[in-house]
């Protein structure tokens, strides 16, 4: 018997023979994520007069795999931002939770309370205070610098909000870090499907303050089920939430619904059609 | 009783006198006794915690160096710990050697245990992804205070904590869950009992902590626990409404006119999930404060009366 302390807890060599120590040591670079595992598809978001309005699918796809049905991809901060999501899940819920603990360093943070004080400002366009824009410049700073560490948070991320003027805000980052704003967002499948839709009602920032709420909540509607139809990552029960200055609705759990498969049969090409 | 002065045994904190007593913890107890009183009060549907702090100078601004501090605000899981301080002129020194280390206020060690529990919540977040309960939070933060008892390198805190929280009496989600779990919900729940509700613990500078109705610490709070007696807190217990209302009132109550003439109120509250603070621990919206301030100096100035008519009467009488 081997008494010695690093045979301890080991299959004994003279029965199962040495243990293969390559096992142990990977030689080779240190690798990150390669590529996303478990993945949700499109994030799409379009601004109206008085906030945002912005949807994803409740679906996680594993490869080509429809994995997880109810997987809520828009995430809400503080009562006044959502988060939206494409990408990697695990990083998500890594983003989410230390989205959370961000939350509670801002609750940390007591404003004093003069007797004088008589203006009664929004909670977003309190100076200082975390709104939408300044957690999307966050945001953006830590995935260029996840970037820059060779070790990127798979997403693209759509921010929607109010800003510093208390005025609808509407940003997208992604995995290397490239961000950009515009009145209509739309991440993964959703940038070649939902965007020109979306900006048919929304192409400038002037369209955009046009539209009301209900407008938009139609336009989302209908990109979610254009998305549907045509994109085979995508699932027909969704989340849609409405930002502006009295704060979050967040649905999950939603129906598409009045789906019309008619253009289905005009599809050629696909399955065991010959012609 | 023997007396602890010039007997060597409350030279450090690792040492008993020989009738058992460690006299730097109760040194530090004499210190909370001095500072300005603090209350809490668990009511039906929530907490409030409210402080008398005494205006040191007319240099500091109004409404600011808060006294009660949040330490988690998640859905309900908000724990507030409210921290007295010593006025700055303790009646007796700390520490006898030098009476260069005189503190100026306990302020300090009340920032300090609050960084503690913001740290504690954090790190029981990391570890189970659900926010400590309130108990959870007293009980490690009672066994921080112990912990300075024991030793020679430190002193007790000079502080008496009051901790204030509402765990959530709803299923929670874990932190990060992204699906809606399993639809009968997690395991191991007893379907007849309740879980969660409103909690309110008091931490002393030894690290003993209880669980109360209503608590009371500082200068006034023998007036103050009188007066919490008073109150319907063990039976039906009282709204959070009204327990912001007799807070403000017990406030002015225990309040010594004579000694400190100016004070700031402070107070904050928690309610649970469908109540107006959704959970969170929040400050008292300015208004209703204002409207309990007033109302309790109606109370002081009723009960006054009503003392004064007695007198008239008596002296009519004679």
């Amino acid at each position: 018997m081997d008494h010695r302390p690093q045979a301890w807890g080991r299959p004994r060599d003279d029965v199962y023979g040495a243990y293969d120590a390559s096992y142990l040591n990977n030689s080779g670079p240190r690798t990150v994520t390669q590529s996303p595992v478990v993945t949700g598809t499109s994030v799409i978001a379009i601004k109206y007069k008085d906030g945002v309005v912005m949807a994803a699918d409740n679906l996680a796809s594993y490869g080509s795999l429809a994995r997880f049905t109810d997987v809520k991809r828009l995430r809400t901060f503080l009562d006044t931002t959502v988060i939206g999501f494409g990408g990697d899940v695990s990083d998500m819920q890594f983003l989410d939770r230390h989205l959370k603990e961000l939350a509670t360093d801002e609750s940390y943070e007591v404003e004093p309370t003069l007797d004088d004080e008589d203006d009664e400002e929004s909670s977003s366009s309190k100076p200082g205070h975390l709104n939408a824009a300044n957690l999307f410049k966050y945001l953006q700073k830590l995935m260029y610098q996840r970037r820059n560490s060779f070790d990127p948070l798979w997403n693209q991320i759509l921010v929607a909000g109010l800003d510093s003027e208390s005025k609808p805000f509407l940003a997208s980052v992604d995995l290397r870090g490239t961000s950009f704003t515009s009145p209509s967002l739309a991440t993964g499948f959703g940038a070649a499907l939902a965007q020109p839709i979306m900006r048919k009602y929304a192409g400038t920032e002037e369209d955009a303050a046009k539209l009301t709420r209900e407008q938009a909540v139609e336009v989302v509607k209908e990109c979610m089920k254009v998305l549907f139809y045509r994109d085979a990552r995508s699932l027909d029960r969704y989340s849609i939430a409405v930002v502006n200055k009295d704060g979050i609705e967040l649905e999950e759990d939603q129906q598409l619904e009045k789906q019309s498969w008619a253009f289905a049969e005009r599809i050629k090409g696909y399955g065991t059609q010959t012609v | 009783m023997q007396t602890s002065i010039g007997t060597g045994y409350d030279l450090s904190n690792s040492i008993f006198s020989p009738d058992g007593r460690n006299f730097q913890v109760e040194y530090a107890v004499k210190a909370v006794e001095n500072g300005g009183t603090s209350i809490g009060i668990r009511c039906k549907d929530g907490v409030v915690l409210a402080v008398e702090k005494i205006v040191t100078s007319k240099l500091l601004k109004p409404g600011a160096n808060k006294r009660i501090a949040t330490v988690d605000r998640h859905l309900g899981v908000v724990c507030s710990s409210l921290f007295r301080f010593l006025s700055l002129r303790p009646s007796r020194p700390l520490t006898r050697p030098s009476p260069s280390q005189v503190y100026s206020g306990m302020l300090p060690d009340g920032r300090h245990f609050v960084d503690r529990a913001r740290d504690e919540a954090r790190s029981w977040r990391d570890n189970f992804k659900t926010p400590i309960t309130t108990s959870d939070l007293a009980s490690r933060m009672g066994n921080y205070l112990q912990a300075h008892t024991l030793y020679q390198s430190v002193r007790p805190f000079g502080i008496t904590a009051i901790v204030g929280g509402f765990d959530a009496q709803e299923e929670l989600p874990v932190d990060g869950q992204v699906g809606s779990g399993p639809s009968c919900g997690a395991g191991g729940k007893n379907p007849d009992k309740k879980y969660g509700g409103p909690f309110l613990y008091m931490i002393e500078p030894s690290g003993l902590y209880w669980g109360y109705y209503g608590a009371a610490t500082g200068k006034g709070r023998q007036a103050a626990k009188a007066e919490l007696e008073k109150l319907d807190l063990t039976g039906e217990g009282i709204t959070l409404e009204e327990a912001v209302k007799e807070a403000a009132r017990i406030i002015y109550v225990a309040h010594d006119d004579s000694k400190d003439k100016e004070f700031e109120l402070e107070m904050s509250w928690i309610s649970g999930r469908d109540g107006p603070t959704k959970g969170l621990h929040q400050e008292v919206p300015k208004a209703l404060r204002e409207e309990a301030e007033r109302l309790a100096k109606k109370s002081l100035d009723d009960s006054d009366d009503e003392e004064e008519e007695k007198k008239e009467e008596d002296k009519m009488e004679e």
